[in-house]
């Protein structure tokens, strides 16, 4: 089954309330979307883990600046 | 090998102590009003007990070691063995379990040790202390498991403060000779020993003037090296890499089922990485009481503090099969599963 990065976006929306649905893309920036601080990182991580089982530590973010990077991370992580 | 049995030894009571002062997390001014409410949604902690200045670990715990006494109607002057685990202990020296010892009137002959673990402390206490009993023919025996995180935590570092709560328990168990066997993996990795830390104040940087110096380490995150600090992406990553292997080992060895344990108490880490290992290992709900929410983060006394904050009227009454889940400071991880048959439990206290 391949990732799908729509995917991905619903699993972020479903985790932040304070994303209104359909507004995050593909290209949206993490920081522009919504504060931005550890705790959102935090979450944002633990979604991953328990959903895709990929791991991804703080340097992955500090590298990723966009839902396509973040999800670029995952794609080359995951195994079925 | 460090996955084993201990056979003909009986968890026989329960008891757990918090202090009277209750802390919100809502009215935790160093962070906006919103990032209170993403901290307690996120974390799952709303409230806290915090020691008032000069109490102690042990204050706690003896407390919590008179009630569970008296209650099981045992003498002091039966108990041969006394360990004592915390990260919090009384002085730098002496060592803390002597001076329970002496308080709770115990004999000069019983053997009082202490255990420096955090998180991970109460199932490896329980690991050192029944195998204790099994090995040198001990009949009665005390742990004393409790933490005072409170006062090592800076109040302008928004990575730790509002996550920890200070308690102190006690656990009697007792030689039996058909007790179920206790089945135990403990685990640990000291590469990752900066993870959770207070750099200042041990032997290594013995204090110094530049220890009472604040540094701003993130935003929201002032503290001192006297202070604890948490990786907190560290520790997350470390619990869900470790925990579940660590778990199915456990129950491979024992030949038990997950299906067939009526209660898994995790360390009350936080929200996001227990109900993360919830979900990785596809538990109900019902199955995982959390304390976290009335009482944070309370290090090495959190499983004993849920099991008598949340189930004290089921193991009053049920014979139960139980798992528990210990991991964090260490690093160090260690799962157990035991049998409670209607073991008493006195009701929370308070000091």
């Amino acid at each position: 089954m391949a990732l799908n990065i729509h995917d991905f976006i619903e699993r972020i929306e479903d985790e932040f309330d304070e994303l209104e649905p359909g507004k995050l893309k593909p290209d949206s920036v993490f920081r522009q979307m919504f504060d931005w601080n550890s705790i959102n990182a935090l979450v944002l991580i633990a979604m991953v883990k328990t959903e895709y089982n990929v791991t991804i530590n703080a340097d992955d973010l500090a590298k990723s600046k966009t839902v396509r990077d973040v999800f670029k991370i995952i794609e080359t992580r995951y195994h079925e | 090998m460090a996955t084993f049995s201990v056979p003909g030894i009986k968890v026989s009571g329960l008891a757990a102590c918090v202090p009277r002062k209750e802390v919100s997390n809502y009215d935790y001014r160093w962070v906006t009003v919103k990032e209170r409410e993403q901290l307690v949604k996120t974390i799952g902690v709303e409230k806290r007990r915090h020691v008032e200045k000069g109490m102690a670990t042990s204050d706690m715990c003896q407390k919590a070691a008179q009630s569970l006494l008296e209650g099981l109607h045992w003498n002091p002057a039966e108990i041969e063995l006394l360990i004592f685990v915390s990260q919090t202990r009384d002085y730098l020296i002496p060592q803390t379990s002597n001076i329970l010892q002496h308080k709770l009137g115990l004999p000069t002959t019983a053997i009082s040790l202490d255990i420096s673990l955090g998180c991970s402390g109460y199932v490896y206490g329980l690991a050192v202390a029944s195998a204790m009993m099994n090995s040198f023919g001990i009949s009665k025996a005390l742990l004393l498991v409790g933490d005072i995180s409170s006062l090592n935590s800076a109040y302008r570092d928004k990575s730790t403060y509002p996550l920890f709560g200070d308690a102190g328990t006690a656990t009697a168990l007792e030689r039996l000779e058909d007790a179920p066997q206790m089945y135990f993996s403990l685990e640990g990795d000291g590469s990752g020993y900066k993870a959770i830390m207070i750099p200042d104040g041990g032997m290594r940087n013995i204090v110094s003037k530049k220890s009472f110096e604040y540094k701003k380490i993130a935003p929201g995150i002032y503290r001192t090296p006297l202070h604890i600090a948490l990786d907190g992406i560290e520790v997350f990553n470390f619990s869900l890499r470790e925990v579940v292997p660590n778990i199915n080992k456990l129950l491979a060895f024992s030949g038990q089922e997950l299906a067939n344990v009526d209660y898994i108490l995790f360390h009350q880490a936080n929200r996001l990485i227990n109900e993360s290992l919830r979900k990785m290992l596809k538990i109900p709900k019902e199955k995982v009481p959390y304390s976290l929410n009335k009482f944070g983060n309370t290090s090495s006394a959190s499983i004993p503090l849920t099991i008598v904050s949340e189930l004290r009227n089921i193991v009053l009454e049920n014979d139960l099969l139980l798992l528990l889940s210990a991991f964090g400071i260490g690093l160090s991880w260690a799962t157990a599963t035991i049998e409670f048959h209607r073991i008493y439990c006195s009701e929370l206290l308070e000091l």
